[in-house]
């Protein structure tokens, strides 16, 4: 049957909205325009308000500014059980004194659907899932994965029109968090339900979203494509939220320059900023090799190396400052042994400057 | 036995002469007793044998039918009453930010302190026909309630003493149900009653279950409270008049017994049954402790108005006690003629024996306590000694057996044995100190063993590896780091003993032997006593007040301490 038929999905606005927890000012003015059908994260570091912009969405909590509006409809003021927004629980949430079916079934018997309404679209939940075979057990009969699965069940088949989902994948071990978030994904493209994932993981974030919102003590950072994210941070939280990146501080400035540790002047797009750098963006050379235009040199000394396998991973002391420098390790290379001089040999493109 | 265990126990001379005192002392003064008592059941009037005719005559007999039946209905109206009383508070500290929650948790306290033949007084008195509220009403309004007429009398107060545990209770029934579970139900669109009716309730039900069937017992084994009440159509009043009056060899008090017995294990029983298997206290992750919903307008006036009445009730026992205690003259007028201070003159020179024999009998039976659940605990976590488990068992047995069938017990298998002074051992006073710490054992088995369980078995391991005997262990090191639990069961004990009466009147004989209780219940049965028996009341309230004070005090300093250490 065409399983997309009945799912309608929206999209979501959050418009100017503060939120406080007695003097715990937990959001500060959170503007976001999530597409419908499109896979969106909330990340960030613990207590960055992820979980709380999620549940102000789902309805269990209250903004003192602000509105959120679902498919354009104003629902800031509708209470939780009148939203018609899925969600996922992290604990799962699932009721020990029912069975499976009976948790699935809930909130179609909520929506006082017929009975063999209500029959049938548990099997076709469950079926989604792979889970009709358990229907009758009971959910401490489960392990965590397949309690997920129910969880996920228990919300698809209510049709709803959001689906929201809180660290679904911290409670499962590392192989099952692959596999889950390939089948969330799957499964978010076969729906076409608009998806928002909570995470404070980078990895799941980008291999599993369309969008990702990254934030930080209660403001968004930045909103944009994970590989967007990561090419063209806007800030230096996100730069080194998300994946390593090297922040080098100039020395001083003069006029227009910045003078970088170990000498070398260049021009900064404004006054205060910062000189970012990806590892895998430089390579080291010995100090007398000649530089090459479209380059950037800072002269140090290896501190500590690490073998990673596929790459060598140097960190180098400039000055003050300490770079890692990513080497991919392609075998037979001699590479350079801690105490070695060597430069930081950077290539200009891929050189950010963001503010401090 | 095999040759293992045998060689184990001999190796280790002294742990076994402990494990032999103490299964001696049970046997003697717990588990002979009650076996006597069912014996003498289903044995003839006077001869012996076995019949079931005594149970037949129980049931044939109008009398004893309607006490068994009326006592079936008392005890669950109590808890019904208490649940009445305690749900709405339960479900606003725990679903709401509430500020009152300290107020309710105060609250709950309250009644505790005082046992509850000591209010019945006084709330006959604030309640009753012709009490202070009633007068009240009837010149305001033109009508009466008969709050303490018969059976509500004993409902009513038995029900506003035993609130509390109900209370607690259902918080924790509550607060164990993880808010993600009804913020589930909100998402799938449930809300209201209706959530209440699907969610809530079927998951705190077997904490609460389990938790009324105890209450259910205590109400129903209850010998004072009614008898102070004067409502004698129930089971424990009956089977302590039948002994009394008729004597010894009536059967009928032991019928009441095993009546009383098998319905306290079948209410343990459904105890157990309710939660087996049905563990649903589920863990908040992180973010499970969020805030709880905002008390609204509305449910403010409710809860508050709810906490103000429960508080009026709770308090009025206590007040009319007071009251009473100071009063010259109180009858058909809402408060006291006059105020005198000639009672508790009273109480402490002429009837000073009342308090002097609670603070010994109660200090002996809590000290006998914390000697034998300490070294029941030993045992059982520490020795392994084969039947230390069985010792445990048997002590904790002890909260099956109501304290009017220990009483009928001890009557009878020691009536028999004389002392050397010519008194029958069943008439020394030691037997009613034995009678309170067989009582309170259960408990104060549980905390020892708690305060045993905090004690790493690798500290004594190391006293030992060091060269230090086992006896030398105990003592330096086991004991010293038990003191805080073993104080607060000690205190918990004495302040449980010493306004124990459902034994302590089976067994007392004069009133040079009788602890407070006992003399509060002869005081009060004439109008002139009523206020030496009330200072007695407000004495005995304010010893549990302190004990449960000190021992929670002393609770807290423990753990602050131990916390502090690491």
């Amino acid at each position: 049957m065409d399983r997309t038929a009945a799912f309608q999905p929206v999209d979501i606005t959050i418009e100017n909205v503060d939120l406080s927890f007695g003097a715990t000012h937990v959001l500060k003015d959170v503007n976001l325009d999530i597409q419908a059908g499109e896979f969106f994260a909330f990340l960030g570091p613990s207590g960055c308000g992820k979980t709380t912009l999620l549940r102000l969405i789902a309805g269990f909590n209250t903004a003192q500014r602000g509105r959120v509006l679902l498919g354009g409809e104003d629902v800031t003021h509708l209470p939780a059980w009148k939203r018609d927004v899925g969600m996922v629980f992290q604990s799962y949430a699932l009721w020990p004194h029912m069975s499976v079916a009976q948790n699935v079934a809930f909130g179609l018997e909520e929506r006082r659907l017929p009975r063999d309404v209500i029959a049938a679209r548990v099997d076709e939940a469950l079926d989604i899932v792979n889970l009709k075979h358990l229907k009758d057990r009971k959910p401490s009969q489960l392990s965590g994965g397949q309690q997920q699965r129910v969880a996920l069940a228990r919300t698809i088949a209510v049709r709803p029109k959001v689906l929201l989902l809180d660290e679904p994948l911290s409670n499962l071990d590392a192989k099952m968090r692959v596999q889950v978030r390939r089948e969330l994904r799957e499964l978010q493209q076969a729906l076409k339900l608009t998806t928002i994932f909570v995470t404070h993981d980078q990895e799941e974030a980008n291999t599993v979203c369309d969008r990702i919102a990254v934030m930080n003590d209660g403001v968004v950072q930045q909103v944009g494509g994970p590989m967007a994210l990561y090419d063209a941070p806007a800030n230096l939280f996100v730069a080194n939220f998300l994946g390593t990146a090297n922040i080098v501080a100039p020395v001083r400035e003069e006029g227009g320059r910045a003078v970088l540790p170990g000498g070398v002047a260049v021009e900064v797009p404004r006054g205060g900023a910062r000189l970012v750098f990806r590892p895998q963006n430089a390579r080291l050379t010995q100090p007398g090799d000649a530089l090459s235009t479209g380059r950037l040199r800072l002269p140090g000394e290896v501190v500590h190396r690490e073998f990673l396998g596929a790459t060598i991973r140097y960190g180098v002391k400039v000055d003050e400052a300490e770079c890692l420098v990513d080497v991919p390790h392609l075998g037979g290379e001699a590479g350079f042994a801690i105490g070695a001089k060597a430069s930081v040999d950077i290539d200009r493109a891929r050189v950010l400057w963001l503010a401090a | 036995m095999n040759a293992a265990a045998l060689r184990r126990i001999l190796a280790q001379p002294g742990q076994a002469l402990v494990a032999l005192a103490v299964a001696l002392f049970l046997a003697a003064f717990l588990i002979i007793p009650v076996i006597t008592v069912m014996i003498a059941a289903f044995q003839p009037k006077g001869g012996s044998g076995f019949t079931l005719v005594n149970f037949a005559d129980f049931f044939a007999t109008d009398l004893f039918r309607r006490s068994f039946f009326n006592s079936l209905y008392v005890s669950a109206m109590s808890v019904a009453v208490a649940t009445v009383l305690a749900l709405p508070l339960a479900y606003f500290t725990t679903r709401f930010d509430f500020r009152g929650a300290v107020i309710v948790q105060t609250l709950g306290v309250i009644p505790l302190i005082m046992p509850p033949f000591a209010g019945a007084v006084a709330m006959q008195l604030l309640f009753g026909r012709n009490g202070t509220v009633n007068l009240l009403l009837d010149e305001a309004f033109g009508f009466k309630i008969g709050f303490m007429e018969g059976l509500n009398g004993v409902i009513f107060v038995e029900a506003l003493h035993y609130f509390p545990l109900i209370l607690i209770n259902l918080s924790t029934a509550l607060r164990n149900i993880d808010r993600a579970m009804e913020e589930a139900a909100q998402n799938l669109g449930c809300s209201g009653f209706r959530l209440f009716r699907r969610i809530v309730f079927p998951l705190a039900m077997p904490g609460y279950v389990a938790g009324a069937s105890l209450v259910f017992i205590k109400v129903f084994d209850d010998l004072a409270t009614p008898l102070l009440l004067n409502v004698k159509d129930l089971l424990a009043p009956q089977a302590y008049l039948r002994i009394t009056s008729v004597g010894l060899a009536d059967p009928m008090g032991y019928v009441i017994s095993v009546v009383l017995i098998v319905a306290s294990l079948i209410a343990m029983y459904l105890s157990l049954l309710a939660l087996r298997g049905k563990d649903y206290a589920t863990v908040q992750r992180g973010g499970g402790g969020l805030a709880k919903r905002p008390l609204g307008r509305g449910d403010a006036i409710l809860a508050y108005g709810t906490i103000l009445i429960v508080l009026v009730l709770t308090l009025a026992p206590h007040l009319g006690l007071l009251l009473l205690s100071f009063a010259t003259i109180w009858s058909f007028s809402p408060l006291p003629d006059g105020f005198t201070l000639a009672h508790y003159v009273q109480v402490f020179s002429d009837s000073g024996q009342y308090i002097v024999n609670t603070v010994l009998y109660a200090g002996l039976a809590a000290l006998i306590d914390v000697v034998v659940g300490t070294a029941i605990a030993y045992l059982v976590l520490r020795v392994g000694v084969p039947g230390a488990k069985w010792l445990d068992y048997a002590a904790t047995a002890a909260l099956a057996v109501p304290g009017v069938v220990l009483g009928i017990g001890y009557l009878r298998t020691y009536f028999g044995v004389t002392l050397p002074s010519g008194q029958s051992l069943a008439a020394f006073w030691g037997m009613i100190v034995l009678a309170l710490a067989i009582r309170r054992l259960p408990l104060a088995l549980r905390a020892c063993t708690a305060a045993l369980q905090q004690v790493a078995a690798s500290l004594e391991e190391a006293a030992e590896n060091l060269g230090a005997t086992k006896a030398r262990t105990v003592r330096r090191i086991v004991l010293p780091l038990m003191t805080g639990g073993l104080a607060a069961g000690f205190v918990t004990s004495f302040a449980t003993a010493a306004v124990e009466l459902s034994a302590t009147m089976m067994l007392v004989q004069s009133s040079a032997d009788a602890p407070l209780a006992y003399g509060l219940y002869v005081f009060m049965q004439s109008p002139a006593g009523r206020g030496a028996g009330a200072a007695l009341g407000v004495i005995a309230v304010l010893i549990v007040g302190v004990c449960t004070y000190i021992s929670n005090r002393i609770v807290d300093g423990d753990m602050a301490a131990k916390a502090g250490a690491h």
